[in-house]
């Protein structure tokens, strides 16, 4: 049993971290139809500006300095986000080739400026001591940080429904998913939206560079594209352009390659998400909670 | 005839796609006031017309509302001028609400005519909550058309082919709308089905293959069978006759 919700809960706390990333993915794509292969980029900035951030305050409180971190981190994200799309995306509007290209041009390139200055090991990241912890939960022993991804990610989660749901850009954001011509028709600039997009989704991003920081103990250059692959898969199962598709397609790809990787072998859980992708993309090309046509 | 003063005027209009050139130098007037016809058979660029005007496709020419230039500006820039559209396809946004849609539309800053869209389309209060993609053809026409009709500051709607397969009752109403509309905007209309055309229209302007073949009064065109089927095609020439 506390195997079960041991793994259960690691497994949701990935699947956090998949869909902070997945989350901005698929609303840019939605809305933009722009695949970002800089969105582990914002990741990867962002973790280490949180990082330097809690270095620069190394004298300060513990929780001080990670709150410190996280705010650095989040604002890197959505900064470093907006001026990807306004400087490189924007100019290639609807040429999907050359946004395919420069988005894979600044993920290389920030990788590799990131080892350029951090070097490409592993950094270990301070964090307060309540955090590498852990807490007892159905007689297991969950580490605190898994809690923090699980309540960051559905914070997120709910924030992005009210914006979506509730406010006027939400709306224009739903609309524009479905035709964004018909928008620019009703008197809207949906270039504003784009960039709002952009900036909501680098936030999110940002965010889980912090939170994966926390998670693992370590921030890592390559860890911003592993992130990437596995929130593009994400995205795909649940559906382009749904949030709710991409947190239910992140809880069961983050379930499932904990429990088989566990139950079965090492791999065969990253495995079977390859072969669940598969199956989604033949028998429902539009994702889990995708609007088909 | 006292002559009404000229609201949008279009100059050498040009739209190429691809290796196509589809508008080759469309020029008119439409005056202010009362549904402008614009009118010619399948495929002439009576849609890429009115796409031009909003710049949706790419054009060289020049475009004027009440005397200022529109070609520069953006689509939502040209709108805010007070263009409102309702396209061939309706576009209504399929997985918002009835009422979201209609949201949507609001310009800020512009008074907004719900009392007139109820009156006109009670059926659009009533089902205010269901998600447009769900309406009937006729029903997102409607929320097509009140979209267009809620912002009290549109100086002209482009309305493009409103009746398309539509009921017979669906029709009517749709055509009696349009006349509501027209005491509150000038309107350029494209209609196929010409028995509507006829019982709304005063001014038309007929397309053939890219260029304006006839601009007048609709008299002149439908009373004559001969330009009618001209432009017009045999079958609808048909119909009014
Ligand atoms: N995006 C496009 N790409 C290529 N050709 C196009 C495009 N849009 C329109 N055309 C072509 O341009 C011509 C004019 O099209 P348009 O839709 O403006 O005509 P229309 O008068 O509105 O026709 P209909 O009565 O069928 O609505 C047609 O031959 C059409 O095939
Ligand atoms: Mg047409």
């Amino acid at each position: 049993m506390s195997t079960i919700v041991l793994l259960a809960v690691t497994g949701l706390g990935l699947g956090a971290l998949y869909f902070l990333v997945a989350a901005g993915l698929s609303l840019i794509w939605g809305l933009m139809r722009v695949l970002n292969f800089a969105h582990g980029a914002f990741f990867t900035v962002a973790s280490y500006a949180a990082w330097s951030a809690s270095q620069a305050l190394a004298s300060a409180s513990p929780w001080l300095q990670w709150f410190v971190a996280l705010l650095v981190g989040m604002v890197t994200g959505g900064l470093f986000a907006t001026l990807s799309e306004a400087v490189l995306i924007r100019p290639l509007y609807q040429r999907h080739i050359g946004q395919v290209l420069v988005t894979v041009g600044l993920a290389l390139a920030t990788v590799a400026l990131v080892e350029g200055g951090f070097g490409s090991d592993p950094r270990p990241v301070s964090m307060p001591a309540w955090m590498s912890a852990t807490s007892p939960l159905f007689g297991a022993a969950i580490a605190n940080t898994r809690i923090v991804a699980i309540v960051a990610a559905a914070l997120v989660l709910l924030l992005l429904l009210f914006f979506l749901r509730r406010t006027r850009y939400g709306l224009i954001v739903r609309a524009g998913v479905e035709n964004r011509a018909m928008v620019s028709a009703l008197g809207i600039d949906v270039q504003r939206a784009f960039t709002l997009v952009f900036a909501i989704g680098g936030t999110a991003a940002g965010l889980a560079g912090v939170l994966a920081a926390t998670y693992y103990g370590t921030i890592d250059p390559a860890r911003g594209t592993s992130m990437l692959i596995s929130a593009f898969i994400v995205v795909v199962i649940g559906g382009l352009g749904s949030i709710t598709g991409s947190a239910l397609a992140a809880v069961i790809v983050g379930l499932l390659q904990q429990f088989l990787n566990f139950y079965a072998a090492t791999g065969v859980g990253d495995f079977a998400v390859v072969i669940l992708l598969a199956v989604v993309l033949l028998v429902r090309p539009a994702g889990l909670l995708g609007a088909s046509s | 005839m006292n002559a009404r003063a000229p609201l949008l005027e279009l100059h050498d209009l040009r739209v190429t796609i691809g290796e196509s050139q589809i508008l080759q130098g469309v020029s008119f007037t439409v005056r202010e006031g009362g549904i402008t016809g614009l009118l010619g058979r399948n495929g002439v660029g009576k849609t890429t017309t009115l796409r031009g005007i909003l710049g949706l496709v790419p054009r060289t020419g020049s475009v004027t509302l009440a005397q200022a230039e529109l070609t520069a500006l953006a689509t939502y820039e040209i709108v805010r001028r007070g263009v409102g559209y309702v396209p061939e396809d309706r576009d209504v946004f399929a997985g918002l609400s009835v009422e979201e849609n209609l949201r949507l539309a609001e310009r800020p800053g512009a008074a907004h005519r719900y009392d007139l869209v109820y009156e006109l389309f009670p059926e659009l209060r009533e089902r205010a909550a269901q998600r447009a993609g769900t309406l009937s053809g006729g029903q997102q026409q409607m929320v097509s058309l009140a979209r267009a009709l809620l912002n009290a500051d549109n100086r002209i709607l482009l309305i493009d082919e409103p009746t398309k397969g539509l009921a017979p009752l669906i029709v009517k109403r749709v055509a009696d709308a349009l006349r509501r509309a027209a005491e509150v905007a000038t309107i350029l209309l494209v209609e196929q089905n010409l028995a509507v055309a006829h019982r709304l229209v005063k001014d038309v302007i007929v397309l053939d293959q890219g260029r304006v073949v006839f601009s007048g009064d609709v008299e002149e065109l439908i009373g004559d069978p001969v330009l009618a089927r001209r432009y017009l095609g045999l079958a609808a020439a048909r119909e009014v006759h």
